[in-house]
């Protein structure tokens, strides 16, 4: 079923997003954490019937959602998750949010306690090119160049795929199924300790419980 | 059941658009029989008259209701022409034909509140066991109480499920405990500028009013109505003071700042030497005409005792497992319900895993915010209830 008061969309979101779409079932329980402007929220209810739901920081970024009929509050994941109840949700999704947090740590603990399953997507800070770039140009690597560079980038605690992995091992969270994105919006599925896509992903996204 | 004012729809679906309608004379249903109501305070209420508006269309389904809910010192009278004032009603921006609140896709119920003043038993009016005005044997009030005179309201129209209830402050307020006691018989909420109790600072604000009133000679104990009486000045510094908090010092000083009234230099006196003083002894006077003093001191009262966490447990416990759509709104210069009440509100339907919305508006308009026309508030309205109506499946004509 669609919404019907929802303007269509154009069927196209950025391949991080359709990836971690094309990992929710219909009909299910959502809380998108740091929704933004509500693009994945707002395909997700339109293709996939969930009951979706969001947590923005930004003001402008809530308005836009609740001006589209989405149901988001304004607040902040990192002091705010703790009301939820356990289970609240089957799916929690941490969209291009952990790495600009400041406890990405507690911040995970919590989002599988109050979903079934999470799904975090982030970029990968051991791709090729950051490597590269840091031995032979001397440059700190920044994800979101070149509209950001290191002084101004919203990421607070850059990481990589191994990095983000050792934390599942040390919360006993268990990876279901890891995704890579590449260049070109190119993806694919990979396993969790895949040398290569450590190498070459620009982007992961997870599917823990 | 049937609707007994089917010509509301017509006559109604002029108001907004015209400035020229004939004043209404509203609507008004005796609730309460055969079996009385019983209030919190344990008495019981029979027989008992309710006044209440409609605009819009009640459609086939009657899935397309909409229960606004009055402030303070509101009324039924929410759109069109005030029959008393001869104003604007209180949210007739909101309301009409392609407003937020729209005539066209919604039929809109807003009834005077119980303990009100215009039309709705108060204590103005005549106590049958006396043959006299009410005044102080008039029995004390909740907010809980509003809400179920307005169930009954709702159960004589024949409405088995609100599409929405909506309302700011005090209004809010009916609103969570309309949510709370009948989560079955709405659909939406959308509680505005309001908080899940009244804070401290709010009863001492009422209690100031209340003090003012009973300190007027004029007052008389209360009885003032049986000894043709007004206790008009103590009514209206209730209203100065209280009009106060409605505003916020950014939007004082932006109106008034200290420029002088009709004068180019202070008069080493007590006149109204301040655009400000000027201002506040208009609104003190004009207030006086429309409302009961005795009225306003039940309606603070049951404001006062609004306590969601004390009659529940918890927040989240008055709203556990709930199904009802929540639309949040706070102002972020509003200082009588500021947003950090609207956040715990939230707070607590969260963790009663409830669908909630929330947002706060950027404005230096102060409580007053919920009554204005205020693009990002009215474009935030209109889309929740947009989002809700597509889920409660309800199409536009």
């Amino acid at each position: 079923m669609t919404i019907p008061s929802l303007p269509q969309s154009n069927g196209r979101i950025r391949a991080d997003l359709q990836l971690v779409a094309d990992l929710v079932p219909a009909g299910a329980r959502v809380l998108d954490v740091g929704c933004g402007e509500g693009a994945l929220l707002h395909h997700l209810a339109q293709t996939k019937n969930v009951d979706a739901r969001g947590i923005e920081l930004r003001q402008e970024g809530v308005n836009a959602c609740v001006q589209q009929g989405l149901s988001v509050v304004q607040g902040n994941a990192e002091t705010d998750l703790k009301d939820y109840p356990s289970d609240a949700f089957d799916y929690v999704i941490l969209s291009q949010t952990l790495q600009a947090m400041r406890d990405p740590r507690g911040t995970l603990g919590e989002l599988l306690r109050i979903g079934k399953h999470a799904i975090i997507s982030f970029d990968n800070f051991g791709h090729w090119a950051m490597r590269l770039g840091l031995m032979f140009e001397g440059r700190m690597p920044v994800a979101d160049k070149p509209r950001h560079t290191w002084y101004d980038t919203g990421t607070i605690r850059p990481c990589t795929i191994r990095d983000f992995l050792t934390l599942c091992g040390d919360l006993g969270i268990e990876p279901e199924r890891c995704f890579t994105v590449h260049g070109g919006g190119r993806t694919r599925e990979v396993a969790p300790d895949s040398w290569r896509a450590r190498l070459t992903a620009r982007q992961a996204v997870f599917l823990l419980k | 059941m049937s609707i007994p004012h089917s010509q509301d729809s017509s006559e109604t679906a002029e108001i907004g658009d015209t400035a020229t309608e004939a004043p209404q004379t509203g609507h008004k249903v005796v609730l309460g029989v055969p079996a009385p109501m019983k209030l919190d305070s344990g008495l019981d209420l029979a027989g008992f008259t309710l006044a209440y508006q409609t605009y819009g269309k009640l459609n086939a389904a009657r899935s397309n209701a909409i229960l606004v809910c009055h402030a303070l010192t509101g009324d039924q009278f929410a759109a069109g022409r005030h029959p008393v004032t001869g104003k604007r009603g209180w949210w007739d921006n909101a309301i009409g034909p392609g407003k937020p609140l729209d005539t066209d896709k919604y039929f809109i119920i807003c009834s005077n509140i119980l303990g009100g003043c215009m039309g709705t038993i108060g204590p103005k009016d005549t106590n049958p066991a006396t043959g006299k005005p009410y005044s102080l044997a008039f029995p004390v009030i909740t907010i809980g109480d509003m809400v179920n005179a307005q169930k009954l309201l709702i159960d004589h129209l024949g409405i088995d499920q609100l599409f929405c209830v909506i309302g700011g402050s005090m209004g809010g307020m009916q609103v969570l405990d309309w949510a709370s006691r009948y989560p079955d018989r709405l659909f939406a909420a959308v509680p505005i500028a309001t908080a899940a109790r009244c804070s401290a600072q709010n009863i001492a604000f009422h209690e100031v009013g209340r003090q003012a009133i009973m300190a007027d000679p004029e007052w008389r104990g209360g009885d003032y109505l049986a000894q043709n009486t007004r206790p008009e000045r103590g009514l209206a510094v209730a209203r100065m003071s209280a009009h106060i908090t409605y505003l916020s010092e950014t939007a004082l000083h932006r109106k008034f700042g200290r420029a002088l009234q009709d004068r180019k230099a202070i008069t080493y006196g007590f006149d109204a030497d301040f655009q400000v003083e000027s201002y506040l002894r208009h609104q003190g006077i004009t207030f006086v005409d429309r409302f009961d003093a005795n009225s306003y001191l039940y309606i603070t009262r049951a404001i006062d005792y609004f306590d969601m966490a004390s009659e529940h447990g918890s927040v989240a416990e008055a709203f556990k497992g709930t199904k009802v759509r929540f639309c949040v709104l706070s102002f972020s210069s509003d200082w009588m319900f500021p947003t950090y009440e609207s956040r715990a509100l939230v707070h607590g339907l969260n963790a009663a895993a409830a669908n909630v919305s929330f947002v706060e508006i950027q404005t230096d308009q102060g409580h007053d915010s919920f009554l204005l026309d205020i693009p990002d508030y009215h474009r935030t309205l209109t889309g929740f209830l947009n989002g809700a109506a597509a889920h409660r499946g309800l199409t536009a004509k």
